[in-house]
């Protein structure tokens, strides 16, 4: 079947569509990156320009540089990320600088889970995670919209069942 | 799945005969308490004497008496609330004096039944049945059964699993087997001499107390040392003869028997169509002899050595009856020249072939090792690169499998590596079509 090629390759056939993540998970870990950056650096100045003298309170440059690296960092990660679902498979791509490419074909789910934690919740995401009988596989897709999510959930838990397989 | 779990409204329905354990079984638990005291005793000697000092003959024995009784009694009302039934589909474990378990193991989902006899046992004519599913306790065997009824009970577990009618499948009996292949003790002791583990742990076991006592002079701290380097070295050499003593491997249609063990004898079958990878190992030393030994792994087993040792051709034949189909590729392509950059010298170790039925990759410059996976039994494929594998453009093809075990494919060109990815889903898609049903006699 013609289903499509990997990313990565230069192209041969149709390409997969690919989906990106919503710009909700770069918010959220933008946000999360600036307060704690933020609050480190205040903290390291508050206290090195109280206790050791206000040139020393320069310091409080390094959180900030970090911060600034990160965001660039977390822009770059989240860009990377995407999945597609064809018709027997999901691929999902990740990584910049450690790429990784996996394919799960929809026989092989044993298990489709959204999970949400507080914070996610707090900034309507959820994110959903594919289980086979194989614990090394790593399919995990962060940050979506919760509709997407269960759209995502339902869609998969049906492929898995008409193409469902043994071990 | 197995579906072993905690319930608590069991239905006996009336037509399920529950059976008990053989009557030798409490007694294996009767010397817990003992053993519990002489591993106390043997763990702070100094202390175990004073303590030894202070009670009078009569308090010594008195105790040692309330122990074993107490022992006895434990262990036989284990055995005498453990129950265990073989339903249509189901075997039905029933264990737990305050604390009810009942294990339901799916007989569709028998990956492999091993019927294990450790020397005692032997002695006393009994045998273990344990069962492996996905999942699986260690609690979800059957200790102990007599040598006819654990015999009995394998053919008919696997006759039911096989998908025979619950009423026939008392008579249908012992599949026949055909023996593949059994390993003489002189290969097996020779085979054993030229593996480096026997001889490296050998040589720690001799070099290191020596240089201890000269950098310690303490009798206790060698002796610590010693001791358990002398075991490590008996278990890599003497333990390894005598448990993979005797080994031979039949076919049946209930799937590959491998039996093997001098004084724990062994008797494992793994069922058609549930080896998820096969390993074939060639160590430096055998090379020149064209021997190798064959690994298996099944979901759920413990077990993973097919074939101890033997020659490459006689290897290959017995993994063609494992997987059905397959014939182990000969040639493999090596990784692009530039890999030398990436992993300098072992580079030249690995190596990949696909063929219809199999992905099979090798690595391994001195002892290698070629993993072989059906099409069929792939999970999932997974293409990564680091940033140095980019720069030379390679990337490592991973195979994950049911079994917990990840073949890899390493170095390999990144176009290469994006179609093969491409091509693997689709073919672990197609492979899994021809795969035979659970039930493999339905």
């Amino acid at each position: 079947m013609e289903t499509g090629s990997a990313a990565g390759a230069e192209t041969t056939g149709t390409e997969p569509v690919w989906t990106g993540l919503p710009p909700g998970l770069l918010r959220m870990r933008r946000l999360l990156l600036v307060v704690w950056l933020g609050l480190t650096a205040l903290a390291v100045g508050l206290l090195l320009g109280l206790l050791a003298g206000p040139a020393w309170a320069a310091f409080a440059l390094l959180p900030l540089a970090v911060l600034a690296w990160g965001w660039v960092l977390l822009g770059r990660n989240w860009r990377s990320w995407r999945y597609a679902e064809r018709a027997d498979d999901l691929l999902i791509s990740r990584g910049v600088l450690w790429h990784e490419e996996t394919v799960v074909p929809y026989g092989r789910m044993q298990l489709v889970e959204v999970t949400s934690g507080p914070v996610e919740r707090h900034f309507g995401l959820a994110s959903v995670q594919l289980h086979t009988a194989a614990a090394a596989t790593d399919a995990t897709i962060p940050g979506l919209e919760p509709a997407e999510a269960e759209r995502l959930r339902d869609r998969l838990t049906e492929l898995g069942e008409a193409r469902s397989a043994g071990l | 799945m197995s579906t072993s779990g905690v319930d608590d409204a069991i239905r006996p329905d009336g037509i399920v005969a529950e059976r008990r354990l053989h009557p030798v079984t409490p007694f294996r638990r009767a010397w817990a308490p003992v053993a519990v005291i002489t591993g106390w005793a043997v763990h702070d000697p100094n202390q175990a004497q004073e303590q030894l000092t202070r009670l009078t003959t009569t308090m010594l024995l008195g105790g040692l008496a309330v122990l074993v009784a107490a022992g006895s009694l434990y262990g036989f009302l284990t055995w005498w609330f453990t129950y265990f039934a073989v339903t249509e589909s189901e075997l039905r474990i029933r264990t737990g004096l305050l604390f009810r378990r009942t294990a339901h193991i799916r007989l569709e989902r028998i990956q492999a039944v091993d019927v294990t006899q450790p020397l005692l046992a032997r002695v006393a004519g009994v045998a273990k049945l344990r069962i492996d599913v996905v999942g699986t306790d260690k609690k979800d065997e059957l200790a102990f059964l007599g040598q006819g009824e654990a015999r009995r009970l394998r053919a008919e577990l696997l006759a039911r699993a096989a998908g025979f009618a619950p009423e026939t499948a008392h008579e249908v009996g012992e599949a026949p087997a055909h023996e593949l292949m059994r390993v003489p003790p002189a290969k097996l002791a020779l085979a054993l001499v030229l593996t480096g583990a026997t001889w490296g742990s050998l040589a720690a076991a001799l070099v290191v107390p020596p240089f201890l006592w000269l950098a310690t002079h303490s009798v206790w701290t060698v002796l610590a040392t010693a001791l358990p380097l002398l075991g490590a070295a008996a278990t890599a050499s003497v333990g390894r003869f005598v448990s993979e003593y005797d080994w031979t491997l039949a076919e049946s249609p209930d799937g590959l028997r491998i039996d093997h063990g001098l004084l724990d004898r062994t008797h494992e079958t793994v069922p058609p169509g549930r080896v998820q990878t096969v390993r074939i190992v060639a160590p430096l030393l055998w090379r020149p002899l064209r021997w190798v030994r064959v690994e298996l792994d099944v979901a759920g087993s413990e077990n993973s050595v097919l074939v101890p040792v033997a020659p490459r051709a006689v290897a290959e034949s017995v993994v063609a009856r494992v997987l059905a189909g397959v014939t182990v590729p000969g040639e493999l392509s090596r990784p692009p020249r530039r890999a030398r950059w990436c992993v300098p010298l072992w580079w030249r170790g690995h190596g990949l072939a696909v063929t219809d039925a199999v992905f099979a990759a090798r690595h391994g410059l001195l002892r290698r090792k070629l993993s072989l996976v059906p099409h069929a039994k792939v999970q999932s494929v997974r293409v990564t690169q680091g940033p140095w594998g980019r720069l030379w453009r390679l990337a490592d093809v991973h195979v994950d499998t049911g079994a917990n075990k990840t073949v890899t494919a390493r170095l390999r060109d990144v176009q290469e590596a994006a179609a093969l990815l491409r091509e693997q889903a689709e073919r672990s898609r197609t492979g899994r079509r021809s795969a035979r049903p659970d039930r493999w006699m339905a």
